[in-house]
């Protein structure tokens, strides 16, 4: 499914200016360990967290994520936001809660 | 590490049934007769064909049923009469590896392929379009990785000397969580750049990764090297202390000596050590309480076998 599907799908707001949403997603991690996502996500997944600090952006780069989701409302910090800018890394914003996104994601075909 | 039956794996989740189905379906409609069906099966050699009405399918009718008509001995027979109503269909947007299933489960010869939204027939599927569609996108990639290759031998070929290496440096400033990340997400790009591996790239990505944010959550500051030959990646990564007091504990995952407000961040988990041994070939990890530390990894490029990289317990 591409990003932009699931823009619609889940009724995420874009928070970053980025263009990349023709993306294909398959996969997706939900953590708030920074290490455990280096670790366990599978490149090119959608990442589900509440971590806001710019420090997201660079672990999206390293692992190539299709995006970040970031739960209960919150928004990225101005400096996320501006280093996603740059990078071209979409970052949505969700009133659900990391369970429930989940939940949707795996409803959706996206597997772990 | 990903295999190559995990790249297959890989290949016929991202494949869509829509990718390999032929599109230009022979059709019949309900009320042509037998006799019609029986020729267009003999002209295009083609043991199944798609009933349709108007644009939406209407049933199916095979070999087995054009035989069971002929031994029947009607003349004057409608296709309607004999197909298979309400056939098991595919939808275009489907992974292929669904259809497998659905092959292995039904032993069907074919399946019709629908758009999901219009519900229109918009193709046929059969195991041999299957293979070659999976064949294809193999060959596809193939093509890909040798284009990244030949950059990867053009670049080490195109400078002449007896041995070649190129070091790349970075400076790390502690505590500087704005910054935190940079070296790392560069080195990525150059070694992008460069044409290494996806596999290796990585691997080099997650372990200076790590390494860069034990600079900035635990030190002062330090510096990050990275050298590149036609054989290995060597990252070293110095620090101006405090130092680890007890090197086999901090290797232990889950182990970490973080403040909370680092905790809090997502960072200091007792992962970050486990997880550079984990992505490199040798790793090598020296300390002086009060002087500083100093980590030297090495990812060998080109050995993208398991079994043939260096044991990283046997060194370090």
């Amino acid at each position: 499914m591409k990003v932009k599907e699931l823009i619609q799908k889940l009724n995420l707001e874009l928070t970053s200016t980025s263009t990349a949403l023709d993306a294909e997603v398959q996969n997706a991690y939900a953590s708030d360990i920074l290490s455990d996502v280096m670790s366990h996500a599978k490149d090119g997944s959608v990442w589900i967290t509440l971590q806001t600090h710019r420090n997201i952006v660079s672990v999206a780069e390293l692992k190539s994520f299709a995006g970040i989701i970031l739960v209960g409302d919150r928004k990225p910090d101005d400096e996320t936001l501006k280093k996603a800018n740059e990078e071209n890394i979409p970052i949505f914003s969700t009133k659900l809660s990391t369970f429930e996104i989940v939940g949707k994601l795996y409803e959706l075909g996206i597997r772990g | 590490m990903e295999t190559r039956l995990d790249k297959t794996l890989e290949i016929l989740f991202e494949l869509k049934v829509g990718d390999a189905m032929k599109k230009d379906v022979v059709t019949v409609g309900p009320d042509d007769a037998m006799g019609k069906l029986n020729e267009e099966m003999s002209i295009h050699r083609i043991s199944g064909v798609p009933v349709v009405e108007g644009k939406k399918l209407a049933g199916i009718i095979s070999i087995s049923d054009l035989i069971a008509w002929l031994s029947a001995g009607v003349k004057d027979s409608k296709v309607k009469d004999w197909m298979v109503k309400d056939p098991q269909c595919l939808y275009a947007d489907q992974p292929l590896i669904h259809a497998i299933k659905r092959f292995d489960q039904l032993r069907f010869g074919r399946f019709p392929v629908l758009d999901r939204e219009s519900g229109e027939l918009v193709g046929i599927i059969t195991n041999g379009d299957i293979i070659l569609g999976t064949l294809k996108k193999l060959e596809q990639d193939y093509n890909e990785e040798e284009v990244r290759r030949y950059r990867a031998s053009h670049f080490f070929e195109d400078i002449n000397a007896d041995h070649l290496d190129l070091t790349l440096a970075f400076i790390i400033t502690g505590k500087d969580f704005d910054h935190a990340g940079r070296a790392s997400t560069t080195m990525k790009k150059n070694l992008k750049r460069l044409g290494l591996q996806p596999e290796i790239i990585r691997r080099a990505a997650i372990a200076s990764y790590e390494a860069e944010m034990n600079v900035v959550i635990y030190t002062d500051g330090g510096t990050m090297k990275f050298t590149i030959t036609d054989e290995k990646l060597t990252i070293i990564v110095k620090d101006r202390g405090p130092g680890i007091e007890n090197i086999e504990l901090a290797m232990q995952d889950g182990y970490t000596t973080a403040e909370p407000w680092v905790r809090e961040l997502g960072f200091g988990a007792g992962m970050g050590l486990p997880n550079i041994k984990k992505c490199s070939d040798f790793m090598d990890l020296q300390s002086v309480v009060g002087e500083g530390t100093t980590l030297k990894l090495e990812i060998m490029i080109g050995v993208n076998d398991e079994s043939k990289r260096i044991n990283p317990e046997a060194k370090s």
